[in-house]
């Protein structure tokens, strides 16, 4: 049973905090992802898990272990890499039975020309290429064994990174970034074929990627850091329709939501939105802003731009005052609304995520409490 | 990460492996110093000590200087590869240009002969240009010493490689400008390729300025000596007899090269390797 | 090789000369640029080239009018000559004893040097300084520190209780303290050239055979460290043994080929024949020779080389 807990992990790169006292735990078999823009630290906690950095402050438990001091060959973990890190030398074959070579060879089983005398080595290696040869066809590169890395494919060499992970049966899966190296029909494709894996062998996957398309449609959870710190961690659609953080609301979701600052609003409609006193920004998603007639609305501006992407049309609306330019999606049917009109805009106010000034959500409880009066 | 993972342990045998083999290094550095300030009947002591007991530096280093032409010897250095470098840059530049930046009919045998000349090891060519330089009477003369050098196949080759790397378009917008094809390869070629073009000047100065082979061969008189050469006769004169005078005259000599280095690690550990990026 | 180059296309775009034209232009001009180094080179390198290989089939001394084409008589004195076979053994012991010894050190040197920031830059920088010495020079600073009264290494034999050695006198351990001072003046040339190899090694390449679980020395260096560098350790080793094989000053400085012709090494056989004896014909022998074997060494590079080129 491999669960993983972090608690109040630290990190700092001489002056630089890395990780702010980042707490987190994973479920056994579950699929997690990290996600965040690059440098928010998702990475460097992937490889605090994996035994390759060394926080400077927390506990970090495997499976009910704590493992703060084991090196990563004791702690059951494997680890795909972005650049799938093969051994250039070596064939598809022995790249993928190397870390089994690694934990049940002896030194000297291992060592050059005189080791394979040993007693034992045979019958071992034996074992051990007949499971890297299941590995192999499960993921399709079994024509591949005898080839060279440099010889493979991008897809194919992500395939065999898989599987030297995969061999070891390992408790925990850990990715950093597996699919970024690939073209954009291929990740599609090797997204799906990961989730399959998983479903397949059970394990505890910690995804890393700064793709929410991707977290969001692979995990069952994602974890959402940013500048170091853990924001919110939640089912995909949780953190779509219920974030706990504007920046959370704001990297989920494409286009991305619209937030307007309370200043800039007129006092009936912070009434309609029910804005509690501590809301600093109201935030609704484009797809729940309906376009009327300016006398009609609340919110009035003018429109900026209409983009017409297919099936959608996204209507850039720049807002009286000094409200900004929100987003709002239509779809063809709808009128056109061509760059200069006036129009009123919409929201009800079961659609609107409020907002405090540290950018927190203001939950239902405070909302509760007194109305702008 | 790093080709070992070190701990404390690791780190503080590393540091002691490294420190032996630093003073490996810099063993006959010291030793050469130590004994430049040594008066004779101290340099025979039965015991040895790195300080001396009295002071004879100023002495053996002004005997130096007052019984040989050193300061001669350096400058002769300093001017032979000089003009050695400055030719080797009028002949290598136009010849990397036109390799790298034109398009003419024998083109790819010119550089493979470019590449051929680069295995040739110099030492093959000392008879025959002992021969050339007997039969044009400039045996014992500076010309003896720059001559054979001023093509250098490895100067083509790389400012070749580093001229391909700047692109066309940039020539053609200084064609557009109005430049003429000298101009280009003057005030864009050269200057892009300063790196370059400093590398292959310590290249070239470092492989002559140390060179005994060939000064050996067409050197008689000791006043055209290079340094190399040079300090080889003081050794075999009268003076050089005596330890502590011999030792500030090698100090003196390859003193220049390694402040030099020193002043521009970099630069110089990138000169003396960059054929390695063939 | 992009040779839709400029400024010929750049004149023919505008329009103004048809193409023949500017492709003849084309070709005078590359040969007018190249013509410096296209006569310097054949005067200076091929000629000589080709000369040198003319002169070992002739029996031609320096300032003598006359010569005659003797044919392979060169070559059957040159290996019928009892120095010529010592010369070639002493100078192959010395490339065997001094390549692995450079490309060793040099490699460990190296490895240390890049596993940890401590004091990085000082050790790169000592280790490099006799690479930049003149070896004349620091020959005489050895041949001090071998001397057999004043030297320092007797300094230490006395020390210990032993008696001093003449080791540049002593055709025991003459070549080997040659083969010391060529170790010590190339490791550091050897050492750079490893950095920039081990620079190139991907970081994650680590990580995966930490994952992998292979962390102790021995296997990061068998996995990892090693194929990551075999380009750079085969250029090493043959850089080094071409240095090796033209081995001079130390010899002209601190032996002069003896005791009993046990220094006694190619390159100066070469010089002594050639410039003290002005035995022209035979010196060319020798130095056709010579280039063969550092030939040789070069195309066995390049054939290894070949083999690899799998290596993404």
């Amino acid at each position: 049973m491999a669960t993983i807990e972090i608690l109040g992990i630290e990190k700092r790169y001489g002056d630089t905090s890395v990780l702010k006292n980042v707490s987190l735990s994973v479920e056994d078999g579950e699929f997690l992802t990290l996600v965040g823009p690059s440098g928010c630290g998702k990475s460097t906690l992937l490889r605090i898990i994996a035994g390759l950095e060394a926080p400077d402050a927390g506990a970090l438990r495997i499976a009910d272990r704590d493992v703060a001091k084991d090196r990563p060959k004791q702690r059951n973990v494997a680890m795909v890499f972005q650049s799938y890190a093969l051994y250039p030398h070596l064939t598809v074959l022995d790249n993928i039975v190397m870390p089994l070579r690694m934990r049940r060879l002896t030194a000297a089983q291992r060592f050059p020309l005189l080791g394979r005398w040993m007693p034992g080595t045979r019958r071992i290696e034996r074992e051990i290429r007949a499971e890297a040869e299941q590995v192999a066809s499960i993921l399709g590169v079994e024509p591949l064994l005898a080839r060279k890395p440099g010889q493979l494919s991008g897809g194919q060499r992500q395939r065999v990174a898989l599987g030297r992970a995969m061999v070891r049966q390992p408790a925990v899966f850990l990715m950093d970034e597996p699919l970024s190296n690939l073209d954009a029909k291929l990740r599609v494709q090797m997204r799906s074929e990961i989730m399959a894996l998983h479903r397949q062998i059970g394990a505890t996957f910690v995804y890393v990627t700064h793709d929410q398309a991707e977290a969001m449609t692979m995990s069952d959870r994602v974890a959402v850091m940013m500048e170091g710190e853990l924001l919110q961690v939640a089912a995909p659609e949780q953190l779509y329709s219920d974030p706990d953080d504007l920046r959370v609301a704001e990297m989920i979701g494409s286009p991305q939501i619209n937030a307007v600052p309370v200043h800039a609003l007129n006092r009936q409609l912070c009434l309609a939105w029910q804005l509690s006193q501590d809301t600093a920004v109201a935030a609704f998603r484009p797809e729940n802003a309906i376009i009327t007639r300016p006398a009609d609305a609340m919110l009035n501006g003018t429109v900026a731009v209409s983009e017409h992407l297919g099936a959608d049309v996204f209507v850039h609306v720049r807002l009286d005052g000094d409200a900004g330019t929100i987003v709002i999606r239509t779809d063809r049917t709808s009128p056109r609304h061509t760059a200069g009109t006036a129009v009123g805009v919409s929201v009800e106010g079961r659609h609107v995520l409020r907002f405090d000034a540290k950018k927190k959500r203001c939950r239902p409880s405070q909302d509760h409490g007194a109305l702008v009066a | 990460m790093t080709p070992l993972s070190l701990g404390t342990k690791g780190k503080v045998l590393r540091c002691v492996i490294l420190s032996v083999t630093a003073l490996f290094a810099l063993l006959p550095f010291m030793w050469m110093l130590s004994l430049s300030i040594k008066t004779t009947p101290e340099i025979y002591q039965a015991h040895f000590h790195i300080l001396p007991e009295s002071f004879a530096g100023f002495d053996n280093y002004r005997v130096v200087f007052a019984s040989a032409p050193m300061l001669r010897f350096l400058l002769n250095g300093v001017l032979v590869c000089a003009a050695i470098f400055m030719v080797q840059l009028l002949v290598c530049i136009p010849c990397a240009y036109a390799l790298a930046k034109l398009r003419f009919r024998g083109r790819d045998t010119l550089f493979s002969a470019v590449l051929i000349a680069l295995l040739i090891p110099p030492q093959v060519l000392s008879i025959p240009h002992f021969v050339l330089l007997y039969y044009a009477q400039l045996i014992d003369s500076y010309g003896a010493l720059i001559l054979p050098w001023i093509f250098s196949a490895f100067g083509v080759f790389l400012l070749r490689q580093f001229f391909s790397t700047i692109p066309d378009e940039l020539i053609q917008a200084a064609q557009l400008d109005g430049m003429s094809e000298a101009d280009i390869i003057w005030r864009v070629m050269i200057p892009m390729s300063a790196p370059a073009i400093a590398s292959f000047g310590i290249f070239s100065l470092v492989s002559h300025w140390n060179d005994l082979f060939w000064p050996l061969i067409v050197l008689r008189r000791a006043e055209l000596a290079t340094p190399a050469l040079g300090i080889l006769l003081f050794r075999d004169d009268e003076t050089g007899r005596q330890f502590g005078p011999l030792m500030a005259a090698t100090a003196t000599i390859v003193a220049p090269l390694i402040l030099a280095f020193l002043l521009a690690q970099r630069r110089f550990i990138d000169g003396l390797t960059i054929h390695s990026v063939k | 090789m992009t040779a839709l180059s400029s400024p010929r296309n750049a004149i023919s775009a505008a329009g103004a000369r048809p193409a023949s034209a500017s492709k003849q232009r084309g070709d005078r001009r590359g040969w007018l640029y190249s013509a410096p180094a296209v006569v310097t080179m054949g005067v200076l390198l091929f000629g000589p080239l080709l000369a040198v290989m003319l002169f070992s089939l002739t029996d031609w001394q320096l300032g003598q009018e006359q010569f005659s084409f003797i044919g392979a008589r060169n070559f059957q004195e040159l290996f019928a000559d009892t120095v010529f076979w010592k010369s070639l053994r002493n100078t192959f012991l010395y490339v065997l004893l001094v390549v692995p010894g450079t490309v060793i050190l040099g490699l460990i040197v190296a490895v240390l040097l890049e596993s940890s920031n401590e004091l990085k830059g000082l050790y790169r920088t000592a280790h490099f300084i006799p690479v930049m010495a003149a070896t004349s020079a620091m020959a005489i600073v050895w041949g001090t520190m071998l001397h057999p009264t004043i030297g320092l290494f007797n300094h230490i034999l006395y020390g210990l209780g032993y008696s001093g050695v003449s080791w540049l006198r002593d055709e025991h351990t003459a070549l080997l303290a040659l083969v010391l001072i060529g170790i010590w003046q190339g490791f550091g040339y050897a050492m750079v050239l490893f950095i920039a190899g081990l620079k190139a090694i991907p970081q994650n390449l680590y990580d995966a055979a930490e994952i992998d679980g292979a962390d102790s020395v021995m296997d990061r260096m068998r996995l990892v460290v090693l194929p990551m560098i075999g380009p750079v350790l085969m250029f090493v080793m043959v850089v080094t043994a071409v240095r090796a094989f033209s081995v001079f000053d130390t010899v002209r400085v601190l032996t002069a080929g003896g005791p009993n012709y046990s220094t006694d090494v190619l390159l100066y056989r070469l010089n002594t024949e050639s410039f003290d004896y002005l035995r022209t014909g035979y010196g060319a022998a020798l130095t056709v020779v010579f280039l063969g074997i550092v030939i040789a060494i070069t195309l066995l590079q390049a054939k290894i080389m070949d083999r690899r080129v799998h290596y993404s």
